[in-house]
């Protein structure tokens, strides 16, 4: 017998047409972009051969190694600290006793979430110009790690959290009767059952700070271009196919890294 | 006897208290940082919008609500009376219709997806949703640009349109209102079928089953048993959509190339070209504003349908 949920009467008509439609239309115009990368002509959308040029010359380009330098000091610093800060935040606010101002907590974690990005962004512009001015203080490109760090930790913080409350606790209180110290028993095992969902949480917040383009075109100083500024920065000049090859690089490491959290998601589902 | 319950009450008192105390201790890194970083800035806009704007970008510190006045006025330069001027109102009107326009085509597209995905096999249905998870992550700006790349005057569909000999002239089809809809809809459009599926996958079907058992047609099913118990999923996925959608910022500087403004691109105008960093404040805090009331009749509605579900 066929697995129940596949009974035809739970079917809509026309539900499966619009379900294709809608996937389509998500995936024509990236694939587009993709393939046009590889067109050896200098035009953006006139095909002339296949080949690697774009690549080789965005390989090649100082501009473009800034901007990967930037981005990836930026991402990486903000992902290890988001993800830190999640975790420690994740087991001190999921499955214990309330503690006093514990709902206010969960909701400056989540505030990240509902503050509309542009928002986020001159708020952070105009609170790094007031020290700036103020206190004379200015961390250079640490400004832009800690604007990141600020919303990748939401992101960092949902898939630890989903883990505990997925966690069995018994494990735990075993460890205990076992005369384990709460230290000993965090150490062994907590924290291997919670390695999943720490690097589901840091691929997730290494996608977010990765690709943000808002907040960081606006606090970004002088030669603080990140990959995403530096493609905004072609759009505005006479285009060539170098912008979809780079476009390319920038989804495929977004595919990768949201192929990497999903999996290790679904594992333990399992 | 007593003594020694009392001491076994008081030492785990005590030993609550010190895990109460060590679970909010590791809590505070994250909540310093966004304390900091994220909840102190957002007061900061608030005192700016009450300042005069400096000549050149920033603030004078002099109480003002000029901000807030040149929300919906302008000083007329010779006798100093206040015009209405409804500009700003004007953008934030349309940016309002262009998120509810989003938001109503992306349920009308996304529902019946998230439902189709949500009646697949298991097996079938973890593709699925790796398949609309792949666009949720990926770069906006790039997506963004990918459209532009299709809908340009020398794009593919005027490429293909006068290849073929549909069309003499290209149309225009980039930098118009026509351009921004059709780049939020592509945008936010998984940001609706997750949400819609994460709460299609939990229903009983059991349900559609009974109902179908009872003379129920397809069309009944769907209205009287499915949508009303989808409600919370359809209403969060509603809100993922609208609150990006009238903040969108990149939709809008792409695909609208700077003629035609949503609230996204106004506001960082003021700390761009504009210098007008106040006035650019209050236009945020009035966006702000607009999504704390989206939020509330969230809260509201999904608290209300907790108690019936």
């Amino acid at each position: 017998m066929a697995d129940p949920r596949t009974i035809d009467i739970k079917d809509q008509p026309g539900f499966r047409t619009i379900a294709i439609i809608c996937v389509g239309v998500l995936y024509v115009p990236i694939l587009i972009l993709m393939v046009f990368s590889f067109n050896t002509g200098s035009l953006v959308t006139r095909w002339e051969g296949v080949g690697l040029t774009w690549y080789g010359s965005a390989l090649l380009n100082e501009e473009f190694h800034a901007a990967a330098e930037n981005t990836l000091i930026i991402s990486v610093s903000a992902t290890i600290i988001s993800t830190i800060c999640a975790t420690l935040a994740a087991i001190g606010m999921t499955r214990v006793k309330p503690w006093r101002g514990l709902s206010a907590a969960f909701m400056v974690i989540n505030l990240p979430l509902m503050v509309p990005e542009i928002i986020t962004a001159v708020a952070t512009l105009s609170f790094f110009a007031l020290i700036a001015g103020a206190f004379g203080l200015n961390f250079g490109i640490g400004n832009l790690i800690l604007a990141h760090t600020v919303f990748c930790i939401p992101f960092a913080y949902m898939p630890i959290r989903a883990r505990l409350e997925d966690m069995d606790l018994t494990l735990e209180s075993a460890a205990a009767d076992l005369y384990a110290t709460p230290w000993h028993a965090f150490r062994r095992i907590t924290l291997p059952l919670l390695v999943p969902g720490i690097l589901s949480g840091a691929a997730l917040a290494f996608i977010v700070s990765f690709d943000d383009f808002t907040i960081t075109q606006l606090v970004a100083g002088p030669g603080q271009t990140t990959l995403p500024l530096y493609i905004w920065n072609q759009i505005r000049r006479p285009m060539t196919p170098e912008i979809n090859a780079i476009s390319t690089i920038l989804l495929l490491v977004s595919i990768l890294f949201v192929s990497v959290s999903f999996l290790i998601a679904r594992r333990r589902s399992k | 006897m007593t003594n020694a319950v009392s001491q076994a009450a008081l030492f785990e008192a005590k030993a609550a208290r010190t895990a109460s105390r060590r679970h909010r201790l590791l809590s505070m890194p994250a909540l310093i940082i966004i304390g900091v970083f994220g909840v102190l800035p957002l007061l900061i806009i608030c005192i700016y919008s009450f300042l005069a704007a400096a000549p050149y970008g920033g603030v004078q510190w002099k109480f003002s609500t000029d901000a807030y006045l040149n929300f919906l006025f302008q000083r007329d330069i010779f006798d100093d009376t206040l015009q209405f001027t409804p500009d700003f109102l004007i953008i934030y009107l349309r940016s309002f219709l262009f998120a509810v326009v989003t938001t109503v085509i992306c349920l009308l597209l996304g529902f019946p997806t998230a439902y189709f995905m949500a009646t697949r096999t298991p097996a079938q249905r973890n593709w699925w949703v790796l398949l609309i998870t792949i666009p949720f992550w990926s770069n906006l700006l790039v997506r963004t640009l990918a459209i532009m790349f299709i809908i340009r005057d020398e794009g593919l569909i005027n490429d293909v349109l006068m290849g073929l000999g549909v069309i003499e002239k290209p149309i225009t089809m980039l930098y118009t209102n026509f351009a921004i809809q059709l780049g939020l809809l592509y945008s936010f459009l998984p940001f609706m079928i997750l949400p819609l599926y994460a709460s299609l996958e939990k229903l009983d079907f059991r349900l559609v089953e009974a109902a179908n058992d009872l003379y129920a047609t397809r069309r009944q099913v769907l209205w009287r048993v499915i949508i009303p118990l989808s409600l919370p999923g359809i209403i969060a996925g509603c809100l993922l959509v609208f609150i990006p959608a009238l903040g969108a910022y990149v939709t809008p500087l792409i695909l609208g190339g700077g003629i035609h403004l949503m609230i996204g691109d106004l506001i960082a105008q003021q700390f761009g070209s504009g210098r007008n960093w106040p006035l650019g404040c209050a236009q945020a805090l009035i966006l702000m504003a607009a999504v704390l009331v989206a939020l509330y009749f969230y809260v509201r509605n999904t608290s209300g349908k907790i108690q019936h579900g």
